[in-house]
């Protein structure tokens, strides 16, 4: 239920706060999103999407952590000993 | 797929594992509430690549799951009227009643739309304006700022056929409730990182603080999972107990203000009855008074049932972690996903349907789930 998937916004068609909708492609697919709780996110940006509302911009910088944490654990733990 | 693909990288993952097994040199159990994360463990084999010492059991974070019998039921009943459209998520149609299926009721007749968006079933509502449009709102606080845009906008456009079946269950109460419970083995929690994000991490910095239990705000994808076991059992190992964000891509600290303002407009807290459970105080959401109008409980004047569970089914022993869904006697014989004797053997994100699906043939051996580079979920 709490399924959400990261889309890229291609467009934003309506611009009314409560109405504000963008295609969004996930993928080969285009849908229709709802963008009225990231009213920040502009096109080009990525979004978390989920039943038709994208709730969250996601963070690039942020984003790389992940593969940057492992790659220190990596580092620590390959010295001698 | 960007932001996804490269969260499935298998050498990545085998660093993680590395690492882990490095930090940790005491048991610990370690709960993953979310059932999207149950499924990503059990898909990929996550819970293989783990050292011995570290458990992972299953949470309760399936709202398809806790749905109570008795709110079935209602759906059922409000579904079966001629008058009725009734919208629900896919997800629910197999979850078994005390007698019957909403997809019975749908065989049967009942003008039953599988929607993707609460905003679809405001649609129909428009298209429709001689029917009664109900949706079945079901859902943790990721959901609650769609279902609250769905009332707001019916409200704003005047639609007087629509309403919401109101089955909002929140996790932070179910999490302290795990914590209560006599017996409880979990000693540090993977947060649900899509509930996060809109919710944040204060109700949750208020439990670790309670509670003395670490908790890390995790993603969904395999090497999030690993990075949150990661910072869980380090922060078992150095005896601390805070709450950390491995899921930052997504959530700050704060949540998304404006769903939770739009949350706070539509809905307030009540106590809500999960299934397996029992009744949880403050652990659901219902319509504020001025959305009254809009609970479809009080427009068709619904009596309430209680019961109707399958008496053979453990499913709530399973939604508190204390078994595997394959220590049930019933598992994967008498209750499959074509007949289910509890919703978690039908949900996509049940802990039953998961093990059932990934686990059954299979066996629990090596490592031949671990994902390829390029492999998409």
């Amino acid at each position: 239920m709490c399924l959400a998937v990261p889309g890229k916004i291609e467009s934003i068609t309506t611009d009314d706060p409560l109405m504000r909708t963008g295609q969004v492609r996930f993928g080969g697919i285009v849908k229709e999103v709802n963008l009225a709780f990231v009213p920040d996110a502009l096109v080009g940006d990525y979004v978390v999407v989920h039943v038709g509302f994208a709730i969250s911009k996601l963070d690039e910088a942020e984003a790389n952590r992940v593969f940057e944490y492992v790659q220190q654990l990596g580092e620590a733990g390959e010295g001698p000993g | 797929m960007k932001y996804v693909s490269e969260y499935r990288d298998a050498r990545k993952a085998a660093h993680y594992a590395k690492a882990l097994a490095r930090v940790v040199t005491h048991p610990w159990t370690i709960m993953e509430v979310c059932g999207g994360q149950t499924h990503a463990i059990v898909k990929y084999g996550v819970d293989q690549l783990l050292p011995r010492q570290v458990t992972l059991v299953h949470g309760p974070g399936c709202p398809v799951c806790v749905t109570p019998v008795g709110l079935l039921d209602a759906a059922m009943e409000i579904a079966s009227r001629p008058e009725v459209i009734f919208c629900s998520f896919g997800d629910m149609l197999r979850v078994p009643g005390s007698a019957r299926d909403l997809l019975s009721v749908k065989a049967a007749g009942g003008d039953l739309r599988v929607v993707y968006s609460p905003l679809d079933a405001v649609k129909l509502a428009r298209e429709h304006p001689t029917r009664e449009v109900v949706f079945f709102a079901v859902g943790f606080e990721t959901t609650a700022p769609a279902n609250a845009m769905a009332v707001y906008q019916a409200h704003r456009m005047g639609l007087r056929n629509f309403s919401l079946l109101v089955a909002h269950v929140l996790i932070p109460p179910a999490m302290e409730a795990i914590l209560a419970a006599p017996g409880n083995r979990v000693q540090g929690f993977l947060a649900p990182g899509h509930v996060c994000t809109v919710m944040g991490s204060p109700e949750y910095e208020a439990i670790a603080g309670r509670h003395r239990v670490p908790i890390v705000i995790t993603g969904f994808e395999p090497l999030d999972i690993l990075q949150g076991v990661f910072l869980c059992v380090k922060q078992l190992e150095e005896g601390r107990a805070e709450v950390e964000n491995q899921y930052a891509r997504s959530v700050r600290r704060e949540g998304n203000r404006e769903a939770q303002q739009l949350i706070r407009e539509v809905f307030r807290v009540c106590p809500r009855e999960w299934r397996g459970l029992g009744e949880i105080p403050g652990s659901g959401l219902t319509l504020q008074d001025q959305y009254a109008a809009y609970d479809a409980e009080r427009r068709f004047n619904l009596a309430r049932t209680t019961g109707g569970e399958s008496p053979e089914c453990r499913s709530g022993l399973v939604l508190q972690g204390a078994i595997k869904p394959q220590e049930c006697p019933a598992f994967g014989t008498r209750c499959t996903p074509e007949h289910p004797l509890g919703a978690p053997m039908v949900s996509s994100e049940g802990a039953c349907a998961a093990y059932y699906r990934y686990r059954r043939a299979r066996g629990v051996t090596g490592n031949d789930q671990i994902p390829k580079t390029n492999d998409q979920w």
